[in-house]
């Protein structure tokens, strides 16, 4: 089963690689990762999604808590959440097909950023099946790059991931 | 206000953090420290002839201590040669703090003469680790280094310090830190008292109970409380092979230790117990043969101070998460205060099967030799456990002659079976005996080993001649890198590819090229006069160079792939 997990890590140099590091060192998987500093400077927020059984999971939570570095985490899955992606396509916009992907885009909520003659930019937030959803509307021929952040997500209600 | 240079930081820190001797090697990054330890007295530098064999100290030292072993290299080369023994450490949860030089900060990433990532190659296998990005900051770091080495699942810390953090005219305030604050790090304490219960409630009902004790029980040093529990229950005793000496192996209630190369009866009684209660071990592959035929009638109680090593390999039925004092501890006042009693009628049965599978195996152990024919190396590990009364600290390396010290050595107490167990390094024991000894110089610190890995740490017979270190070294002489024959014996039709030993030196010549005492050995009536005269040498190098059958095999030998009780017990036996 897929799993948001959410870390809350020293920002400091070197905390990232020993993640990253202890995934690939144990054979988890990692299928997005993204990290930022916090509102508190000495602290960063990592979020990872990965797959596995129950056992694998429980590795995984039990073995990032080991790292000194990871202060505190907690798996978003196994709660109410809310998790949001971000991503940004350049898709080719010529002739009929400028109408055809701003119509799509308006469906899908999502903005046109940058425009050319020829080029429309354009971004898109949500969960990570409606990135996919809007990727398979645009079809594989207008589409020119696209960059996504991977999964952020926040528990719902009351809890916080905090110190 | 005592203002000092970085390099004096360091030498004084570990002066005050109570170490006395480091292990090491000196180089262009370190130079600044190798002054610093010139210019005072209180900590001793151990100069080895490899980096390895400083790490391997470090972990003897800390093995048989307790302590954390202290060792110091250079930047690039100096660094990566500790590698091999940071990892032993890591894979066994030994306390290190390995002090690496680093070439100065504004070169690092240019690839500068001598520049290795060190915290980057060593990221997988240590602890924690840290680099030094100001002068100032070094009693604190080092103090940080020294609190996780040594506390919860003990375990390997490099400290990087370019070479600029210990210049000698820059300099600062130092104050020796008491006490170290990590908001993500606080070590477990006491288990989960509700689970406790349950697993005393277990251990009441059971009625063919294991206990099993692992290297948790030593390095947590728990060995005298599980013995006190042990005798409360009257429950047979197993442990890892990292848990040797954690119960007296010459008490009747233990059946010596478990796994690939464990006794049959250990084997067979986890096989077919119907409760495991296991403290401090982690249920490695080489422990449990395939998990998915792993005591099937168990149920297992499970206590750690790691929670990762609960559930990782063998599904646990009561995970306890805390140290092996403070959970045995509380087993034994529960125990106290329970109106009922371990079900006396049912371990009496349980014994007399275990008594069975006993008696099936004395005198079948190993095939003495006939007369004429060479020594067998178990018969010479037997005269070794003879010849110290079996109170001496034994090093190994790895092998078959491991497996023989294990099997045949019988050790009472804790902290005396030092061995590799996790990663298995060739060359471990030499340097790691050589640490005990250095620290502990009125014990007997034997290394038995074996003609190919003494050949990996050979050149410290120079390192025990400058610091005068008097280990005694049994070579188990096979002429051949036995237990990598005996897989090709029994998996390659015998086609013995590249574990014959060529060429090997004359020992005897050797050893004494360096001032050292060395003997050959190859006739058994020779051993147990060859033994008392190398004991006897209390204050000599003394290395036995005994020819042994290159034929012989470690057993029993669990089955690849099968449960705790496949095993083979000769070359022509199996259960
Ligand atoms: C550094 C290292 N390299 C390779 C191995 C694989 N290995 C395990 S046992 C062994 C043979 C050891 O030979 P020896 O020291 O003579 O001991 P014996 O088995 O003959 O008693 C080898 C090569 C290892 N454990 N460590
Ligand atoms: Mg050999």
């Amino acid at each position: 089963m897929r799993h948001i997990i959410s870390i809350l890590m020293e920002n400091e140099a070197g905390a990232l690689s020993r993640v990253v590091g202890l995934f690939s060192q144990r054979n988890f998987n990692i299928e997005t990762l993204n990290v930022a500093p916090t509102d508190d400077p000495t602290l960063s927020r990592l979020t990872v999604t990965t797959v596995g059984d129950d056992r694998v999971i429980e590795q995984i939570t039990k073995q990032l808590n080991k790292l000194i570095d990871v202060v505190k985490l907690v798996d978003l899955t196994e709660g109410q959440h809310i998790e949001r992606e971000l991503m940004m396509v350049k898709v080719k916009a010529v002739g009929a097909q400028r109408a055809e992907v701003k119509r799509t885009t308006e469906i899908f909520r999502g903005q046109i950023i940058d425009v050319t003659p020829s080029v429309y930019t354009i971004q898109l937030t949500g969960e990570a099946g409606k990135l996919d959803a809007f990727i398979q509307a645009l079809g594989a021929n207008t589409l020119l790059e696209v960059v996504r952040t991977g999964v952020s997500g926040i528990s719902r209600g009351e809890k916080v991931l905090s110190l | 206000m005592e203002l000092l240079s970085g390099a004096d930081m360091i030498t004084r820190f570990l002066a005050d953090e109570g170490v006395e001797y480091i292990y090491g090697y000196p180089g262009g990054a370190a130079l600044h420290i190798y002054d610093a330890i010139h210019r005072q007295d209180k900590v001793h530098h151990i100069l080895v002839r490899h980096e390895q064999a400083a790490t391997h100290m470090a972990d003897g030292y800390a093995r048989a201590t307790g302590k954390p072993g202290v060792v110091l290299v250079t930047s690039g080369p100096g660094a990566t040669n500790a590698v091999t023994g940071i990892a032993t450490a890591y894979m066994d949860s030994i306390p290190m703090v390995v002090l690496c030089g680093q070439v100065m900060s504004h070169l690092i990433g240019e690839d500068a003469f001598q520049e290795t990532d060190i915290i980057g190659v060593t990221r997988p296998i240590v602890k924690h680790s840290f680099s030094i990005k100001h002068p100032a900051e070094i009693p604190e770091v080092l103090k940080k280094a020294f609190h996780i080495a040594t506390t919860g699942r003990p375990g390997p810390v490099v400290v990087d310090i370019p070479k600029d953090m210990t210049a000698p005219t820059e300099k600062y305030e130092y104050v020796y830190p008491k006490k170290v604050k990590l908001r993500s790090y606080t070590p477990v304490g006491r288990g989960h008292t509700g689970q406790i219960k349950k697993a005393v409630e277990l251990m009441l009902k059971a009625k063919r109970p294991v206990l099993y004790g692992g290297g948790g029980l030593i390095l947590g040093q728990a060995a005298e409380l599980f013995t006190e529990l042990a005798r409360k229950l009257n429950f047979p005793v197993t442990t890892s092979l990292m848990g040797i000496g954690a119960f007296p192996q010459t008490d009747k209630q233990s059946v010596g230790w478990l796994g690939m190369h464990g006794s049959y009866e250990a084997n067979q009684a986890m096989h077919h117990s119907d409760l495991v209660v296991c403290i401090g071990a982690r249920f490695d592959d080489r422990a449990t043969n395939n998990t998915a035929k792993f005591c099937p009638t168990a149920r297992i109680v499970h206590v750690d101070v790691d929670p990762s090593s609960i559930g990782k390999t063998v599904r646990v039925d009561v995970p306890i998460v805390g140290t092996a004092t403070s959970v045995i501890e509380e087993m034994l006042s529960l125990l106290d205060e329970s109106r009922s009693a371990p079900d006396a009628a049912a371990l009496t049965d349980w014994w007399k099967q275990i008594d069975d599978w006993r008696a099936s195996r004395v005198g079948r152990l190993y095939e003495p030799a006939q007369p004429g024919e060479p020594m067998k190396p178990q018969q010479v590990v037997e005269a070794v456990w003879k010849a110290t009364k079996g109170q001496a600290y034994v090093v190994t390396d790895v092998g078959q002659h491991q497996m023989y010290a294990a099997q045949y050595y019988k050790f009472d107490k804790p902290n005396r079976w030092i061995t590799s167990g996790g990663l298995g390094t060739m060359g471990f024991g030499f340097p790691a005996a050589m640490g005990i000894k250095l620290n502990k110089p009125q014990e007997e610190v034997v290394l038995i080993t074996g003609e190919g890995s003494f050949q990996m740490m050979m050149q410290e017979l120079s390192t025990c001649s400058q610091f005068g270190i008097p280990v005694k070294i049994i070579n188990l002489n096979n002429q051949s890198l036995g237990m990598v024959r005996q897989w090709q014996d029994l998996n390659y039709n015998s086609r013995h590819a590249q574990s014959y030993m060529q060429s090997l030196p004359d020992f005897k010549m050797l050893v004494e090229s360096y001032g050292h005492v060395a003997m050959k050995v190859e006739k058994a009536e020779d051993l147990d006069a060859a033994m008392e005269k190398a004991f006897a040498l209390k204050d000599k190098l003394v290395f036995l160079d005994v020819y042994v059958d290159p034929r012989e095999h470690v057993y029993p030998m669990q089955v690849p792939q099968g449960s705790m009780k496949d095993m083979l017990l000769s070359k022509t036996e199996r259960t």
